[in-house]
């Protein structure tokens, strides 16, 4: 048996999002309902106010995601989270904060679609969280935890890149995620900066000037300007890119999958390396900005591809960016509407290897 | 080889398959074992059949859902038609036989426990521990974890409110134990 851990507690990974929101210093918390995403606003509506914040049950998804606009305006972390039609209100909000460089927070627990869909596990919402979502040229940056422990240290970390690059940030779970209960070690970071936001949060305009944040540009060269901006700030994002990589040193193929789908192919993976087969997985834990170098690296090394999904095929558009100049990738859609499984992805791998 | 352990529990809503597959995950993670604890939580919740599936390890867990899982608690005939094809080969299979005539089992390729869950509930004065006495019975048949361990989480899922009933409830688990340790497969 491993060490004893006793401060581990055994949570859902909704909740473990909710306490690392805490963690990190969330002081406003806004939202509304949708499966599978309940537990998030159920737990704030006590532990918030425990902890000397806010919580609002806003009248719509769309209230919801201006607060948080409005609060991030004032330099305080503030949070939202949905699921996917819920997320697609929140839109027009987060082309506003990423216009006017407001560093909300925005929980996506991803439910099957298009429409209202289902209530099960999907990852049909890569494309949204990934190009943007909204109108416009911009970007979130978005985390795409696989467990419990890591959707508690992605929460503390979302806050921070936040509010180090002032741009909202999204993280991307499913109803796994969401569902499923694991332990955590709940840490608190001692690093929080209570004048983070001091050169820029409207806070009265006493003894200084006034502040302005918006998005509107109107004056000849001012737009152009900004998205300049925006783009040096999305290519220095890059800074941040992160992946978990696992045997794939000596694979002959690898398999790139994020989230839940990442872990579920890892199971797959030990079961395949345990024939002898050598395949190795990359999960991106950043999938905006996108790990392309370690893939690009991989190609040249002569490796080959498959991506797997819980979609019909978005994050292998990526993959084949990072490779486009070297090989391709083969790609596997686990359908929204079913639950993959390990044994799902067994024959698409040995396939992808042979063929 | 490390520690792996995987369990679908299955039966009708109200039975009680959350709060034992909770219960199971929690002793684990008490253990110092890594778990995870994968629940369904659409309209199955509301009264239809309901399950969860427990994974235990000491290495990272990969798949918190299982198509083979290698153990299954069955609580009752729909759950039984569903899963009992999808266990591995000399799996463990606690079964209800209560509510389950017992010749449903393949014994041919699975370890099949007939444990009459509700009636040695019924014994220990209430119905509704049958639960209590299936992961008694698993754990036993399993060796997953000591019993004990088992029993000493339960005031950790049960409800302060219920807090009353936790001694029966163990006394419960360790009535299933004994009885997979006296009878055996079927």
């Amino acid at each position: 048996m491993t060490e004893q851990t006793p401060k581990r507690i055994f949570v859902k990974g909704n909740e473990a999002i909710a306490r690392g929101a805490l963690a990190a210093g969330c002081k406003c918390y806004f939202g509304y309902p949708i499966t599978p995403q309940n537990d998030i606003p159920e737990f704030m509506s006590q532990a918030i106010r425990d902890a000397g914040g806010q919580f609002v049950q806003a009248e719509s998804e769309i209230a919801a995601a201006n607060m948080v606009l409005g609060a991030t305006a004032c330099g305080i972390r503030a949070m939202t989270s949905s699921s996917s039609p819920g997320i697609s209100l929140k839109q027009e909000a987060l082309s506003y904060m990423a216009g006017s460089e407001l560093p909300g927070v925005v929980v996506n627990m991803v439910r099957g679609g298009p429409g209202l869909g289902d209530i099960g596990p999907s990852q049909g919402d890569y494309f949204q969280s990934t190009r943007g979502g909204g109108h416009g040229d911009y970007r979130l940056l978005v985390l795409a935890p696989a467990s419990g422990q890591e959707a508690y240290d992605l929460t503390i970390k979302a806050f921070d890149l936040a509010f180090k690059y002032r741009n909202p940030v999204m993280i991307l779970g499913d109803a796994i995620l969401g569902q499923m209960k694991e332990p955590i070690a709940p840490w608190i970071p001692d690093n929080l900066d209570p004048d983070e936001a001091a050169d820029w949060r409207l806070d009265g305009a006493k003894g200084r000037q006034p502040r302005l944040h918006k998005s509107l540009f109107l004056q000849e060269g001012e737009l152009a300007q900004q998205n300049r901006h925006l783009q040096e700030k999305y290519e220095a994002m890059k800074a941040e890119i992160d992946y978990e990589s696992f045997m794939v040193e000596d694979a002959d193929i690898i398999v790139v999958a994020f989230g839940s789908i990442g872990r579920i192919a890892k199971s797959t993976i030990r079961k395949i390396r345990s024939t002898g087969k050598k395949v190795g997985l990359i999960r991106p834990i950043t999938v905006y900005p996108y790990p392309s170098e370690i893939l690009k690296t991989l190609a040249e090394q002569g490796k080959k591809f498959l991506t797997i999904e819980h979609n019909m095929g978005q994050m292998v558009e990526d993959v084949r960016l990072a490779i486009r100049t070297i090989t391709d990738s083969d790609f596997y859609s686990c359908l929204p509407g079913n639950l993959p499984t390990p044994d799902d992805f067994e024959e698409p791998i040995l396939k992808a290897l042979e063929g | 080889m490390s520690i792996y352990k995987d369990v679908v529990i299955a039966g009708f809503g109200g039975q009680g398959v959350m709060l034992i597959g909770n219960l199971l995950a929690y002793s684990a993670m008490e253990a110092g074992l890594n778990v995870t604890y994968m629940p369904v939580y659409g309209p199955e919740m509301r009264g239809g059949t309901a399950n969860c599936a427990v994974v235990i390890s000491d290495d990272d867990i990969g798949s918190p859902i299982i198509q083979s899982p290698v153990s299954l608690i069955i609580m009752n005939r729909p759950s039984l038609d569903k899963f009992q094809p999808r266990i591995q080969d000399q799996g463990v299979m606690i079964m209800n036989t209560s509510l389950i005539e017992a010749e449903l089992a393949d014994t041919g390729r699975v370890q099949a426990f007939g444990v009459p869950c509700n009636d040695i509930a019924n014994g220990l004065g209430n119905t509704r521990m049958a639960n209590m006495v299936a992961i008694g019975a698993y754990v036993q048949a399993t060796g997953v974890l000591p019993l004990e361990q088992v029993q000493a989480c339960l005031a950790k899922v049960i409800s302060p409110h219920y807090a009353h009933l936790i001694p029966k409830n163990s006394e419960a688990i360790a009535a299933g134990a004994a009885h997979a340790a006296k009878y055996g497969t079927l």
